[in-house]
């Protein structure tokens, strides 16, 4: 049977000289190399396969990436920021990630508030939006990259701001432009958690479908 | 800020809170060697391991032995995994092809892997096979994390028992923590994870036509993600699957995964202080030392909040204050799902905790919201902290609190019935000197040689800050980074030591004290003792902590965020 660590500690208390440890010390590396194979193979191969199995079979479309198809090619991930510069579509945010939006290569642009750069770059998007949309304060969301270079949504008021120029380049009213807006706005998860957000690869391929 | 975002903060507090005594009770059953719910499941598989590994469990060690024993179970798996980094491009499961890991970069990671630090100077998406993902990185991930909880145990059986030689058996610590708390809560929670949309496969990166322009083909990393992406946060290890760590879509997809991965790095250091509290006979201590955590944790967070929700002083034109459907505030470098609250929130408590994992970039955070994790570091991570570090961390502050306390009265300190002798109070200075000593002596270095400096991703004091905080967060075993910062061979081969001493000159004077006061008899409560179980007790330690962090790198942070801040608000940008 399994002895407590409290009986252990009682009956372990005369071991003290120092030149005890040594046939200890002689097994320590044995059991660490021995204990670092095992553990490895169970906690390195074993865990991970187990867990990719049963996530297989229960989730396979997460465990897969969320990948979205049409006409059997996958064009992109639900969770994963791509590349639109038309008007016709709408445009996720400014990315860092590579050149923009690679999937191999996330990551922000590390500029600091103090860095001219940054303040430049921001400035200037601004004063570009600004100057088609004179007196619309710009969503900062619209002018800044994300921590991953790849975040698939942008704020409603992000969209909604897209939502003349799209509307004009698909000939659609911009009521029905924002309509769609609304049906593609995800909520706080529960009600309270995170901020509400609209998918901008979701909301592309609905506008998609409203018209050719 | 907005009523909504206190509201998360009130209920991640709430759900952390009712966590602590479960856990805590749990956590003590499992290292008292006494039985558990899945003892008909998992016992066969620890005598198993005991077998294969030839572990006498009965033999308990001194403490000695167990630092012994500790060592060079690290050095051996930290070997280990350079060898699988050096050899990765002949082993199996690497589908994207990827070269074998240069000598100096594969040095710092099993350094900053076996260290529980995770730093990573290296794109895990375009550097890291599956296999070095899985067996060579994730395996440090439990292992660190059990290292971790064990010493934590050790030091409060030292604290707990008295005449006694021995502080435990480390084998027969870190089997039972890796197969009776971080392997079955791993499972469950993974499976969580893929749920709400993180990745767990194998294949080889996915080829998409994107909707726009089907001909610029985006190619999507994924891999075993979800495996390896809760360990990281239950151990307070933080090295990310992909280089944007939790800001990844794939590592945290929804605000649901954003508060579970918070939880997760809080939940075992918070149920430690029950833990705690329960193994010494003494609830109320546990509760006190959770409460001046939490008090340290709740400061964090408020200054946190408030300074990322500040509209920048320079830019015109955009909405930058909160409306109902857009957060406004600091957004460069953080995630719309988790807007300012919970970008700010995972920035506190990861570096509360050695986790070091971050959802959003640290780098572009403006200086002030950017100098909380940097303290929180600097105060050793004992807000709630890395998963057992956090524990030895706090309980070297409890010692030092104690002893002022005595010298205040002009008693001799007594703590737990214990007297507080030189030796005692020698081990914990020398753990709390080791710190700032790494950090201070290395940025002073770094700051006035050319690599050093080439390194900077950005001018003026902000680039100081990035030197600075990748030494805090290297020798706090934290590994989050103003992660501007390059790397060369000059911060491979230095942040490698950073780490090594910042884990392992500070594990041995924690289990020398835990040693010590095990072998001590016990002394009954006098008219002079100092309760260590009232708020009394809880202000004086948040006092210490508090103290001890300011005098030690006030100077550092006046030349690097403070200074930033003045000038930015100034109108100075560089």
């Amino acid at each position: 049977m399994h002895t407590t660590v409290a009986e252990l500690g009682r009956s372990q208390k005369q071991s003290h000289e120092e030149f005890e440890e040594i046939p200890v010390v002689h097994s320590v590396w044995k059991t660490a190399i021995l204990f670092t194979l095992v553990t490895a193979v169970l906690f390195g191969i074993v865990y991970p396969l187990v867990v990719t199995g049963i996530a297989g079979v229960l989730f396979p479309r997460q465990a897969a990436g969320s990948l979205i198809l049409k006409n059997g090619q996958v064009i992109g991930s639900e969770l994963i920021a791509q590349s639109f510069t038309s008007d016709r579509y709408f445009h996720p945010r400014p990315s860092a990630a590579g050149n923009g939006y690679d999937a191999t290569a996330s990551g922000g642009s590390n500029l600091a508030q103090s860095n001219a750069k940054l303040v430049q770059r921001i400035q200037g998007d601004i004063d570009k939006l600004t100057a088609q949309n004179p007196g619309k304060p710009v969503p900062i969301d619209m002018v800044t990259t994300s921590g991953s270079g790849l975040d698939p949504d942008i704020t409603p008021d992000n969209a909604y701001y897209q939502a003349p120029s799209v509307a004009k380049a698909r000939g659609l009213s911009e009521d029905a432009v924002r309509a769609l807006i609304a049906q593609h706005i995800t909520p706080r998860q529960l009600g309270v958690l995170g901020e509400p957000r609209v998918n901008v690869l979701e909301l592309n391929l609905a506008l998609d479908k409203l018209s050719k | 800020m907005s009523a909504n975002g206190w509201l998360q903060f009130a209920i991640f507090s709430v759900v952390l809170l009712a966590t602590v005594r479960p856990v805590g009770i749990y956590l003590a059953r499992v290292m008292e060697g006494e039985r558990t719910w899945l003892d008909p499941v998992l016992r066969p598989f620890e005598r198993l391991i005991y077998k294969l590994c030839g572990v006498n469990a009965s033999k308990e060690m001194n403490w000695r032995e167990y630092a012994f024993a500790l060592l060079g179970f690290s050095a051996v798996s930290m070997v280990f995994t350079y060898a699988i980094e050096r050899l990765q491009a002949t082993l199996p499961w690497n589908p994207q092809h990827l070269a074998n890991v240069g000598t100096d970069l594969a040095f710092n990671t099993a350094a900053s892997f076996t260290t529980n630090t995770n730093w990573q100077f290296y794109a895990p998406e375009s550097t890291m096979s599956y296999l070095t993902e899985m067996l060579g990185l994730a395996t440090h991930n439990f292992w660190s994390a059990a290292s971790g909880i064990a010493v934590a145990i050790a030091l409060i059986r030292g604290i707990k028992r008295t005449r006694s030689a021995t502080i435990g058996n480390f084998w027969v610590d870190i089997t039972r923590t890796l197969l009776y708390v971080l392997g079955p809560a791993s499972v469950v929670f993974a499976l969580v994870l893929v749920w709400q949309g993180v990745p767990q496969n194998l294949h080889s990166y996915t080829v998409a036509h994107p909707l726009e322009q089907p001909s610029h083909i985006q190619t999507i990393g994924q891999g075993p993600v979800a495996s390896q992406e809760v360990i990281k946060e239950l151990g307070t290890n933080g090295g990310g699957f992909f280089n944007a760590n939790s800001a990844h879509p794939y590592e945290s997809p929804t605000p649901l995964t954003n508060e579970l991965e918070m939880l997760l790095i809080f939940v075992i250091g918070g149920g430690l202080t029950y833990t705690l509290g329960r193994m010494t006979g003494s609830q109320g201590h546990g509760w006190a030392v959770f409460a001046a955590m939490f008090v340290l944790f709740a400061a964090g967070f408020t200054v946190c909040y408030w300074a990322e929700s500040q509209p920048h002083p320079l830019i015109h034109g955009a909405q930058q204050t909160a409306t109902a459907t857009a957060p406004g505030g600091n957004m460069e470098g953080k995630e719309v799902r988790n807007g300012i609250t919970e970008s700010a929130l995972f920035a506190t408590v990861t570096t509360d905790a050695s986790c070091g994992a971050v959802n959003s970039m640290h780098d572009s955070f403006t200086p002030l919201g950017g100098m909380v994790p940097l303290v929180n570091i600097m105060l050793g991570e004992v807000v709630i902290g890395g998963v057992g570090a956090g524990m030895y961390g706090i309980l070297i502050f409890v010692v030092l609190a104690v002893f002022i306390a005595g010298l205040m009265v002009g008693r001799t300190p007594e703590y737990m019935g214990k007297k507080i002798e030189a030796y005692d109070v020698k081990m914990a200075m020398l753990y709390a000197l080791i710190f700032p000593l790494v950090i201070l002596t290395f940025s002073a270095i770094f700051v006035l040689m050319p690599p050093g400096l080439s390194a900077m991703a950005n001018p003026g004091p902000h680039g100081f800050t990035e030197v600075l905080y990748s030494f805090v967060s290297g020798a706090g075993n934290n590994g989050s980074a103003f992660a501007g910062l390059g790397s060369n061979w000059w911060y491979n081969v230095a942040m490698a030591w950073d780490m090594l001493i910042g884990r392992f000159l500070m594990i041995i004077p924690a289990l020398a004290l835990a040693g010590n006061l095990a072998q001590k008899k016990s002394v009954p409560p006098s008219p002079g003792t100092f309760p260590v179980n009232t708020p009394l007790f809880m202000v004086l330690l948040i006092g210490v902590v508090v103290i001890v962090g300011a005098l030690t790198f006030f100077p550092a942070l006046s030349l690097g965020p403070i200074l930033e801040h003045l000038l930015l608000h100034a109108g100075h940008v560089f």
